[in-house]
């Protein structure tokens, strides 16, 4: 095992995730991977995980926020796969035994009603495509240790997913102005964080056309029933065993979090 | 401290209006410089000018959000006072160099149709002493250099302030959940900073609620018509000549400060 590939680096991240143990990030042992090679090797993880029994559930996107993308020093959120496996039932406290260092983000969540091909989706369309917009809470979760990681790493590393959780209510997207529709965060009580749709890419909108236009260069489409977790909000938070986590929202009511 | 040293921290901060040029910390100068003795500072400049004919149009409220608190080393705000002077109008040019350091932030205003008198004053009054709400932008600034501030300091400098510039959209409170309000702001038309309501201290009724009461506490009342501005919403972000400024709030409206060099 002296060389790096695709499967080896498929293999070292599933492997790093089921016994929840930590790792260098791999591009310190492997230079040598790009971006392109790390979605091959997140397309080779998806078919590992289908392989098992997992079923796709949809897609994230991952540094939405400017700030996140200055300090990572790129022009554009980048994408990943979201299977059941990675469902929290509303009212489930996070597996801390299934976790590294879980954190917690609000986010803006779109249920699919249309499919939505891309290259050249707009903001509009990709819009006219939602079925329902519900407010969700994301645990990202790295299989790096202290979440250390370059860009390809953490595109190998299906951007850092963990597990969602969705709210109770879905409403039509006509019915609301995402970018002005805000989430308060509470940890233990206290507020700790806010912000507003418009700090995922100006719109959550934006951020759905340019995973349907990052997948159609990647050979897929965003398909009816898909969830697509549009990108944290404000800073994650993390979920310590015992802490709670509340995002309230304008329109789309709470969502709570427990640490496990 | 005595009152001949308030007299000349007041003085100091006075004559940096004049200069506009900013003064050391007021805790360099003066070691012993305590909460009310902050407070008496911030006093004796508001009387000089209410002498030299301004009057008072409200308060505002500072140091409300965790962040700042926790800056600063305290668990509660502060307040400050509004001057008939401070009021600046939506749209029309504001001269950015009549300031020092100043920085702009977004609050809810809300406006009172009757007199609060703390202390003991409840949410539920509170919310029934309100008129309406106007979207808001505050104009903090510093009279201290760099913005280099204690608790002390701060709230010896009228809590920072700077002036306001009030919307026009009127807004009942009932029609509005000001907690979950969402708010953006926009620095010539780019998104620097969004937020909710409730990042005032929880809500911005508990900050009106703490300002009745404390102001209360020395015999002040709220009165009718007055302006209070609980607190920011998102972080401040640093304005100069020739930057336009607007906040948009979900269902609120929206309001513009365009800045201008003289």
């Amino acid at each position: 095992m002296s060389t790096w590939d695709i499967d080896r680096a498929a293999t070292v991240l599933l492997e790093a995730e089921d016994t929840r143990t930590d790792r260098a990030a791999i591009t310190e042992e492997w230079p040598g991977l790009d971006l392109t090679t790390a979605y091959a090797v997140q397309d080779e993880t998806l078919r590992r995980r289908l392989e098992r029994g997992e079923k796709l559930t949809g897609v994230k996107l991952g540094l939405t926020s400017r700030a996140k993308q200055q300090r990572m020093n790129v022009a554009s959120p980048l994408t990943a796969w979201l299977t059941d496996a990675m469902v929290l039932p509303a009212g489930d406290p996070v597996a801390q035994d299934r976790l590294i260092h879980p954190r917690a983000e609000p986010e803006i969540v779109f249920v699919m009603r249309d499919r939505v091909a891309g290259p050249g989706v707009t903001a509009a369309a990709a819009l006219a495509a939602v079925g329902s917009v519900h407010a969700g809470i994301e645990v990202i979760d790295s299989r790096y240790r202290d979440f250390k990681f370059t860009l390809p790493d953490v595109v190998a590393d299906n951007a850092s997913s963990g597990c969602y959780v969705t709210g109770p209510v879905g409403r039509p997207p006509e019915a609301l102005d995402l970018a002005l529709e805000a989430c308060l965060v509470e940890v233990d009580g206290q507020v700790v964080d806010s912000a507003t749709g418009a700090a995922v890419q100006g719109h959550p909108a934006e951020a759905l056309a340019l995973a349907a236009n990052d997948l159609g260069r990647r050979g897929h489409a965003i398909e009816p029933g898909w969830v697509v977790l549009t990108g944290g909000m404000t800073d994650a938070v993390f979920v310590p065993p015992g802490a709670k986590v509340a995002a309230h929202f304008t329109n789309l009511g709470s969502v709570f979090l427990a640490g496990g | 401290m005595n009152a001949v040293a308030q007299a000349e921290a007041a003085d100091l901060l006075l004559s940096a209006y004049e200069s506009r040029v900013p003064v050391d910390p007021l805790v360099e100068k003066y070691g012993g410089l305590t909460l009310d003795d902050a407070y008496e500072i911030q006093l004796l400049q508001i009387r000089h000018r209410m002498m030299a004919g301004a009057t008072v149009k409200g308060h505002k409220v500072g140091l409300s959000s965790p962040a700042m608190q926790r800056q600063m080393g305290v668990s509660q705000p502060d307040y400050g006072h509004l001057l008939d002077d401070m009021f600046w109008l939506e749209h029309l040019p504001i001269p950015a160099d009549r300031f020092l350091q100043p920085r702009v932030e977004p609050e809810v205003a809300f406006v009172l149709k009757r007199p609060l008198q703390g202390p003991g004053v409840t949410v539920a009054e509170a919310a029934a002493a309100v008129d309406f709400v106007l979207p808001a932008l505050e104009l903090i600034d510093s009279r201290i250099r760099d913005w280099k501030i204690s608790i002390f300091d701060t709230i010896a400098d009228n809590a920072s302030s700077g002036g306001v510039v009030l919307g026009s959209t009127l807004t009942r409170l009932s029609a509005v959940d000001l907690r979950l309000v969402g708010c953006n702001l926009h620095k010539d038309g780019e998104l620097v900073a969004t937020g909710a309501g409730g990042a005032v201290l929880g809500s911005p009724l508990t900050s009106l609620v703490w300002l009745a009461n404390t102001v209360g506490a020395h015999g002040v009342a709220l009165e009718a018509g007055h302006v209070v501005l609980p607190g920011s919403v998102t972080a401040s972000i640093p304005v100069r000549g020739g930057d336009s400024v607007t906040a948009a709030f979900a269902g609120l409206g929206s309001v513009t400060a365009r800045f201008t060099e003289e």
